[in-house]
């Protein structure tokens, strides 16, 4: 079946035509606009190899995310980084080059962290192998973490193994009613406390905190953080987007900032996760002027759900970085077919 | 490097260095380059050409501009205490010394971030963090001595990645120059930087892709207290179960280390830690969080470790003695430079359920090469440092340790490891890399380079070989009539 994959990609290569990598399709809104004949990964899936003990599991592209948070949960095991699905499609391969961690990032880490190793096949059809299935492996360039959060420009990630954890024992929700400059400064403060905070979010005056580990440290921090116990379920709608704040028809823009910044005062709705790292806005401005004010921050803004793309969904990169990062697709994809424009804007 | 290079000399080197740089910071008189020659991996020396100490952040850029106008290799070096060769000096350019830069920046206790100049030492960062109640997780064993811009460059552990990571995990951003002198910018205190991850590519290319002049890294909140098990097993295998059996029992541990019993007792005559000399193997298993938490995972822990037949166990009763077991396990290597005129570390990973099979792999080794090898484990993630004892003044004591090391390294790729987990490639573990590596990623790995310095300017040789050189390596190693990877290219 990879050979399968692997004709496609040469034929496609010799011929310079686009490809578009797809799974499930749960993320075809992400990113610039899509181009070339669709290569569907479904067909090459299932779990390779989980060994629960050793906290990895390897698993192949196209197999259901939610299939694999099952297996997973079967040993009371998660994905550290609670990927959104964004559809029940979702495929792993997908969630991969999407890149986009959950609620649990500002603790746990980013998606990029928990990748060990890929399996990808390259612009001209060759399958090759990074990582491993090891925690620590410094042998040769980190490959694989460069492919995470590459919308499938680089590679066809043919196959991923991930570092787990445990499962928390126990999780609280808690909500208290604070202004956004306050609850900004709480997040912080928290932070840089030993509690086992393991989500913030704040919308609309309301702050919500999940605490998530030992029973007896759960208990003792929600003394600390104070307020009413409310249910876990608002993290979904949060990771998922199904929640109301992400309604309505004005383009959702994903700004990304030192999570200290104090209140952006742009026109629109907020929702606040990662401590104030990330900012969900609900706005119609320009995207000039959002851009500009991002940079002001040394934050930037990502164009992450609209009608008219036109403004580019990524902030523009610095001139040397972006001829690094052309560089680079080169290397991996010369015939430029991979998914061309979603990440890097054709020239 | 070829002799398209030979044709400058250090004259022109130095002349061109004196347009920007004092002359207290170029280097070129043997006396003075002599201990640059090697770094912690004393086997390989070279002498440098020149060395530059530049002292601002405009003069690197200008070193680098200089050496790339004179078509010559630059090699970046902190404190020189790399495990493998990775700071090995050109004889035909410069090392650029980054150890001037050694100013913290700046300390925001809110957002919990420090940015600090390469040269800055890795303890002493968590040590002007201590204050805040915040420190910076990796901590290597030279954490002493060993500085934040070679930990970027190899992506340093220490006995606490488990559960904090590696140094990947703990960069936020960095700032510094191409080998064309061209600044760049990777990550940031703001996530999820825009287009592909270079800082994930930079981290851990071992001086290859960049040079490194500021450091933005994570600091998190010092946990509340912190105590370690030492458990003792009457036999290795039983020891190596038992790390498994803590894992699957939904415990991640803050520190899981093993050392055998040729290391304790090595350790023991040199710090006094209180190792069980007796057991076959020990393990130190940390908790760490608030008192409530550490309380109830110790009292796991032991009820895990008991199960898989620890025959003695203590638990450190206050601080003091917490960091007495661990003084053992960070003076390992030294105390084993004690017991031998020499020795040789490696360093590959395997997954935690072949360690028996690997601990026995190099008891075999030990007889067939008739050297000595005390072992010591990051058990937890199944980074293996097994110390080779020889006498380097005997030539082919040296030669049967590196046919030692090289059979252990292809072992740890066979069960689906790696060659090195910490201490990154370098020079020394380059023909190992044939071994884990077919050439279709070793020639991309090669591309990827080439998209950051396409002439190979920037630390040339290191970290990854070229394909005539795992043919030959390759032919030198034919088994039974049959090459390990008959798909490589033979030039």
């Amino acid at each position: 079946m990879i050979e399968t994959l692997q004709h496609r990609i040469r034929d496609a290569a010799a011929r310079r035509s686009a490809l578009r990598l797809r799974g499930g399709g749960s993320k075809d809104f992400y990113g610039n606009a899509l181009r070339g004949e669709i290569l569907d990964t479904r067909g090459y899936a299932g779990i390779v190899d989980y060994e629960p003990t050793e906290l990895v599991v390897t698993a192949k592209c196209g197999t259901p995310l939610s299939e694999l948070e099952r297996a997973l949960a079967a040993n009371r095991q998660i994905l550290p980084f609670e990927p959104p699905h964004f559809g029940a499609d979702a495929t792993l391969g997908g969630c991969i080059a999407a890149g986009l961690s959950g609620p649990r990032r500002a603790s746990a880490g980013a998606l990029r962290d928990f990748v060990l190793g890929v399996k990808l096949i390259d612009g001209r059809g060759q399958a090759l192998s990074f990582g491993g299935r090891v925690m620590k492996n410094v042998a040769g360039y980190d490959v694989s973490r460069l492919i995470a959060g590459s919308l499938g420009t680089l590679g066809l990630i043919a196959e991923v193994s991930l570092k787990l954890s445990p499962a928390p024992p126990e999780e609280r929700t808690l909500r208290l009613e604070t202004s956004q400059a306050r609850a900004l400064e709480l997040m912080n403060r928290w932070a840089g406390q030993p509690l086992p905070i393991s989500a913030t979010a704040w919308h609309d005056d309301d702050l919500t905190v999940r605490l998530s580990g030992a029973a007896p440290a759960v208990r003792a921090a929600a003394g600390v953080i104070g307020g009413e116990t409310v249910e876990g379920a608002f993290w979904r709608g949060v990771r998922e987007h199904s929640d109301a704040f992400f309604g309505g028809d004005e383009p959702l823009w994903r700004l990304s900032l030192p999570s200290t910044s104090p209140p952006l005062a742009l026109e629109g709705r907020q929702l606040i996760e990662w401590n104030g790292g990330l900012r969900w806005l609900k706005s119609a401005l320009p995207a000039s002027a959002l851009r500009d004010a991002l940079r002001r921050v040394k934050g930037h803004a990502t164009l992450f759900r609209a009608l008219d793309k036109s403004a580019g969904c990524f902030a523009p990169l610095d001139p040397v970085l972006e001829r690094l990062q052309r560089q680079l697709k080169g290397a991996f994809d010369p015939a430029g077919i991979f998914n061309p424009g979603r990440l890097l804007a054709e020239r | 490097m070829g002799s398209a290079v030979s044709v400058i000399n250090s004259r022109d080197v130095v002349t061109a260095l004196r347009e920007f740089l004092p002359e207290r910071a170029i280097l070129h008189e043997e006396e003075d380059t002599r201990p640059y020659e090697c770094d912690g991996l004393t086997a390989y020396r070279q002498l440098p050409m020149v060395v530059a100490l530049p002292e601002t952040v405009e003069q690197v850029q200008r070193v680098l501009k200089a050496c790339a106008s004179l078509n010559i290799p630059v090699v970046p070096r902190g404190a020189g205490t790399g495990l493998s060769g990775g700071a090995l000096p050109p004889g035909d350019g410069v090392l650029l010394s980054m150890a001037k830069f050694m100013r913290v920046l700046r300390i925001d206790p809110l957002a919990r971030v420090a940015v600090v100049q390469p040269g800055v030492r890795n303890a002493v960062v968590s040590e002007l963090a201590a204050p805040y109640g915040l420190y910076y997780a990796p901590d290597p064993s030279s954490q002493i001595a060993c500085t934040i811009g070679g930990n970027v460059s190899e992506n340093s552990g220490g006995v606490h990645c488990l559960k904090y990571g590696l140094t990947l995990h703990n960069v936020l951003g960095m700032r510094g120059f191409t080998i064309d002198g061209e600044p760049i910018e990777l990550g940031g205190e703001a996530p999820d930087a825009p287009g592909y991850d270079l800082l994930a590519l930079a981290v851990g290319s071992e001086g290859m892709l960049m040079v490194v002049t500021e450091v933005t890294l994570k600091l998190l909140p010092k946990p509340q207290c912190a105590r370690v098990i030492m458990a003792s097993f009457d036999d290795v295998e039983k020891a190596g179960a038992a790390v498994a059996d803590v894992i699957a029992a939904g415990i991640v541990p803050a520190g899981l280390e093993m050392m055998d019993r040729p290391a304790t007792h090595a350790v023991e005559q040199f710090v006094h830690a209180g190792y069980d000399l007796q057991a076959a193997a020990i393990l130190l298993c940390e908790s760490d969080g608030t008192p409530e938490e550490v309380d109830d995972e110790i009292a796991r822990m032991k009820a895990v470790l008991e199960r898989a037949g620890a025959t003695r166990m203590t638990v450190s009763r206050d601080e003091a003695e917490r960091l007495r077991f661990w003084s053992g396990r960070k003076a390992a290597f030294p105390a084993v430079g004690r017991i031998s005129p020499d020795y040789y570390c490696m360093d590959g990973t395997i997954p935690r359920k072949r360690l028996g099979e690997v601990l026995n792999f190099i008891a075999a080794m030990e007889r067939k090469y008739n050297l000595r090898c005390p072992n010591v484990f990051h058990a937890g993630d199944g980074n293996l440092h097994p110390l080779i004892l020889f006498d380097a003044n005997d030539p082919e004591q040296l030669h049967r340790t590196e046919q030692f090391a090289g059979e252990v390294l292809e072992k740890c790729v066979e069960v689906g490891g790696t060659i090195t987990g910490e201490h990154g490639v370098g020079v020394e573990k380059i023909n190992q890399m044939c071994v884990q590596f077919g050439a279709p990623e070793l020639e991309l790995f090669h591309a990827v380079k080439g998209a950051f310095d396409p002439r190979g300017l920037l630390n040339p040789g290191k970290a990854v070989p070229t394909l005539a050189r795992c043919a030959e390596y390759g032919g030198m190693r034919v088994h039974g009539g049959k090459l390990p990877h008959a798909e490589l290219p033979r030039f």
